[in-house]
């Protein structure tokens, strides 16, 4: 909400998705998507397993590839004959489902790797970048342990940390909390709000509605590859508009 | 394996598993005539002259062969299970070397040979072996990459030579290389010709072994490092190839186990490893099985060896995998 919404909209475009398609063989799994994310702001996406949600963040650092439409991330078009994939990916993070943590690197290397590597950070100062991430995330301890000696909330606050010392422009979340153990939950929960809070750039897939409440600028709902609604949070929850966000949220949020 | 939680009797302290078995031990040992062994003498007292004792002492050698072996049985079971496989080991151990006894070998003729087949025979055949694996194994990693690229021309290649290498029998590709390179020019010693085609042959093989190994790395992993901007070779090097190998070392192992024994197939183009000094230096005395013999128990002995590493390794990396 802040700052970033008083800018003119048009040069702080972080990604902007024009007409995107997407067919998995027959199977349109994307159709026609429109969505501009601006700077600083956060975007919750929500929607039925198989409607498409997790194929659209995806798409977004072509880790799929789309048919149809243009994805610019950072003004850079995302297209089959790019040279620059890999520096383009420096600058988005990107955290998954099942965490993807190198399991035979220390959470130290985890988080080392990626600026020693390819940014060409110095070692010492990787380290301490990585230690500064980890202490953000809150496990400094952990470091030298190995990701399978973590619990699962943990190793997730890892990857959050792993893709933040990157210092990328925006972060992906690709259902970070589903495959997490209840009580763990909100651990990376509140690893996320800490993180809207600072002003990152983020588009998350999740089912978490006090989350997307709390720090969503814009909650999209997906079914059936194409984007049903979009609205502020208050909005979507106390008054949504189609027939389809309805029922979708009278049974996630009936329990 | 599973080992069963409850306990239920014993195979072998059942009258009737015991009456079955020695019934089976009996039909056998009658069915191999052992009145004319050593057992014909032992019973000379019992059946008279073995040679003429007919049925009657066939029968008797039988009987006491089989119930002595239900009893070794027996009492072997009454120990735990250390002691158990300690002793049948040493049992099968004699009856072994009471086999390569029975050739009435020569022992001073092992002794003043034993020293080169060691220094020159064993030798020739460990760095050949060694070379050749490690040859292998580089076949192996752009092989294994190759047959996952989606670049046609690589495909083509990897997977024609693997189906090529594991088509001919070891010993036709000792020979086409020995005898075909020469014929398009290149004339080539027996040592390399022999380490090419076990290399080769390997490679092929262990290409498949590798190409699994990185397989079965999930797909997280290289989404997780690509999504870093970790490029492919990087990806490759970093992160799919140290999960990869403390799966691919196993097989790896045993392949080095095989191939050090294949390795006597070059013994036909001439390299002076065990198997060719087995042969030659037992020909000229007409010794063949004594050199045989102490060929086969090195290769034995060898073989062992290097399983113990195996298993130290595989110890190793499960320790590391499981932190």
């Amino acid at each position: 909400m802040s700052q970033n919404n008083q800018k003119p909209a048009s040069d702080n475009l972080v990604i902007s998705m024009e007409g995107v398609s997407k067919w998995f063989g027959e199977f349109q799994v994307l159709k026609d998507i429109n969505l501009s994310v601006r700077q600083g702001e956060r975007i919750v996406i929500c929607g039925p397993s198989g409607s498409g949600k997790s194929t659209l963040i995806r798409c977004l650092n072509r880790l799929e590839a789309h048919q149809e439409g243009t994805i610019r991330v950072d003004g850079i078009e995302m297209h089959e004959r790019m040279k620059n994939i890999d520096e383009v990916r420096q600058d988005i993070g990107m955290v998954f489902q099942h965490f993807n943590l190198f399991p035979h690197m220390t959470v130290l290397e985890n988080c080392m790797a990626g600026p020693n590597w390819v940014r060409g950070v110095p070692k010492a100062e990787a380290k301490e970048r990585a230690m500064a991430m980890l202490t953000r995330v809150k496990i400094p301890e952990q470091a030298d342990k190995y990701p399978s000696q973590l619990s699962g909330g943990q190793q997730q606050r890892v990857a959050i940390a792993r893709s933040l010392c990157m210092e990328p422009k925006v972060m992906l979340f690709d259902e970070p909390t589903s495959a997490l153990d209840p009580e763990m939950v909100a651990e990376v929960l509140d690893t996320m709000v800490g993180l809207a809070e600072s002003g990152m750039t983020m588009i998350c897939v999740t089912h978490e509605m006090g989350f997307a409440r709390k720090v969503g600028d814009l909650v999209v709902f997906m079914d059936e590859g194409k984007i049903v609604e979009r609205n502020n949070p208050t909005d979507f929850f106390d008054n949504p508009q189609s027939e389809r966000t309805k029922l979708f949220l009278s049974q996630i949020l009936s329990h | 394996m599973y080992a069963d939680t409850v306990i239920g009797d014993k195979l072998i302290r059942k009258p009737r598993f015991l009456l079955g078995l020695l019934a089976v031990a009996f039909i056998a040992f009658f069915t191999f005539n052992m009145a004319d062994t050593i057992i014909g003498e032992f019973l000379r007292p019992v059946i008279g002259e073995p040679k003429e004792s007919g049925l009657f002492g066939r029968s008797a050698a039988a009987l006491v062969l089989a119930i002595l072996f239900v009893g070794n049985l027996f009492v072997i079971s009454l120990f735990p299970i250390k002691v158990q496989i300690g002793i049948v080991w040493l049992q099968l151990l004699l009856l072994f070397m009471a086999f390569f006894y029975s050739f009435d070998l020569k022992f001073s003729f092992i002794q003043s040979k034993i020293g080169f087949m060691i220094t020159q025979g064993l030798f020739t055949t460990l760095y050949i072996s060694a070379v050749s694996i490690m040859i292998a194994s580089v076949i192996a990693i752009v092989g294994a990459v190759a047959k996952l690229s989606n670049n046609g021309v690589a495909f083509a290649i990897a997977s024609f030579y693997t189906s090529l290498f594991r088509g001919l029998p070891l010993l036709m590709q000792v020979f086409l290389i020995y005898m075909g390179l020469p014929q398009i020019g290149y004339v080539i010693d027996a040592v390399p010709a022999g380490i090419i085609a076990l290399s080769l042959c390997y490679g092929a093989y262990m290409t498949e072994i590798f190409r699994a190994g990185i397989q079965s790395i999930p797909r997280g992993q290289w989404e997780a490092s690509r999504s870093q901007g970790f490029k492919f070779g990087l990806t490759m090097r970093r992160i799919i190839l140290p999960q990869a190998v403390p799966l691919i070392i196993p097989p790896t192992g045993n392949q080095f186990i095989a191939m050090l024994k294949d390795s006597s197939l070059v013994s036909v183009i001439g390299v002076w490893e065990l198997m060719f000094l087995a042969r030659t230096l037992g020909q000229k005395e007409f010794r063949h099985m004594e050199m045989l013999i102490t060929a086969a128990l090195i290769y034995w002995c060898l073989t062992m060896v290097l399983e113990v590493i195996q298993s130290r390794i595989e110890k190793h990396y499960r320790q590391k995998g499981a932190r």
